[in-house]
């Protein structure tokens, strides 16, 4: 029998009220890393505070798997700061230095310019057809810190899926067959 | 209760934590370093000055900066770059990066460089004939983990021809 014997034997053995308990205690874990999730989109006024850098474009300072975090202040937009912006037509927001920055006048609109540190191009062709500057609008937050690493679990999960159903029925498994 | 997994998640658990600790701590460490940059600009000559449909320069810098103290244990790299800034009547802050550099370690953050400009030096419009300006050492200090940090050195008093060229 075994191993997987005596986890047959176990899942076989659970009563309606240890399943119930379980049940809750991993409602519990979800709600509270959503909990946390949304706290800090509230704190941090972006809709991603956290993003993974999935680029070789900002090397060596990023490299691909690092985790930064975001902010979002209704502070203006200046030169030297690593933004993150999303442009029309395209899914993934990237993270740019901004090279140049020309706000208005009173009205507090801003035209900036982005580059990768390890591109030898500025953006304007990553941007939409015609559009030579970012706006507001398009930029979600500025990148305030930074965390070796800790990326490459989603990045393994999102371009290997298999890993991330092995993972989760693992996850599944343990918690079902779990007695304490 | 003292099963296998179980020990192994208060294992992970603790390391985890004590991991996040270790790198808020380099972080935090950063706050008690003595920084004292300092840096020399000068423009040498302007190469080119005309407009088409805006006004735009080149110009050859002679850059003298040394950065080595903002180096610490927690440093990856330092971003640094010079950026020309200025008003006009259409914009209330015109921010243009001129030149830039990635320096890895404190043994190249000491350094003079004569260089062109690295990125067009473009107004938008055309408000740079006898214009003042100020040039602008900024530093971006990315560290290996942690909260980044930013500032800069302002040199103002520069000033750009009357007439085209």
């Amino acid at each position: 029998m075994g191993w997987i014997g005596e986890t047959v034997d176990s899942i076989k053995s659970i009563k309606i009220r240890q399943l119930l308990t379980q049940a809750i205690t991993l409602g519990m874990i979800v709600t509270s890393a959503l909990i946390i999730w949304k706290t800090l989109m509230c704190v941090t006024g972006t809709e991603s505070p956290v993003v993974v850098v999935l680029s070789e474009s900002m090397e060596p300072g990023f490299q691909r798997g690092d985790v930064l975090f975001l902010h979002m202040t209704k502070e203006p937009i200046r030169a030297g700061e690593i933004v993150v912006f999303n442009v029309d037509g395209r899914d993934i927001p990237i993270v740019h230095r901004a090279i140049k920055v020309h706000e208005r006048q009173n009205t507090g609109h801003v035209d900036v310019l982005t580059k990768g540190d390890n591109n030898d191009v500025d953006d304007i062709g990553l941007y939409a057809d015609g559009q030579f500057w970012l706006h507001r609008q398009h930029i979600m937050g500025r990148a305030i810190g930074f965390l070796p690493y800790v990326g490459w679990m989603t990045i393994i999960m999102s371009e290997k899926p298999i890993v991330k159903y092995i993972l989760i029925g693992a996850l599944g498994l343990l918690v079902i067959t779990s007695k304490d | 209760m003292h099963s296998f997994g179980y020990r192994a998640n208060a294992l992970l658990t603790f390391a985890v934590t004590a991991l996040a600790f270790i790198c808020a701590i380099a972080s935090l460490s950063d706050k008690f370093s003595n920084q004292n940059p300092s840096a020399e600009i000068q423009i040498l000559y302007i190469k080119r000055f005309k407009s088409y449909g805006n006004d735009e320069v080149s110009l050859t810098l002679d850059i003298n900066a040394d950065l080595q103290s903002l180096f610490t244990w927690n440093t990856k790299q330092v971003f640094a770059f010079v950026a020309a800034e200025y008003e006009t009547p259409k914009n209330s802050l015109n921010q243009v990066s001129l030149w830039d550099v990635i320096i890895p370690d404190k043994e190249h953050a000491k350094f003079r460089i004569q260089t062109s400009n690295k990125y067009r030096f473009i107004d938008q419009g055309h408000n740079l004939r006898g214009k003042e300006f100020n040039l602008t050492l900024h530093w971006h200090v990315m560290p290996k983990t942690g909260k980044m940090f930013a500032d800069k050195i302002v040199m103002p008093g520069y000033s750009l021809p009357d007439a085209y060229k």
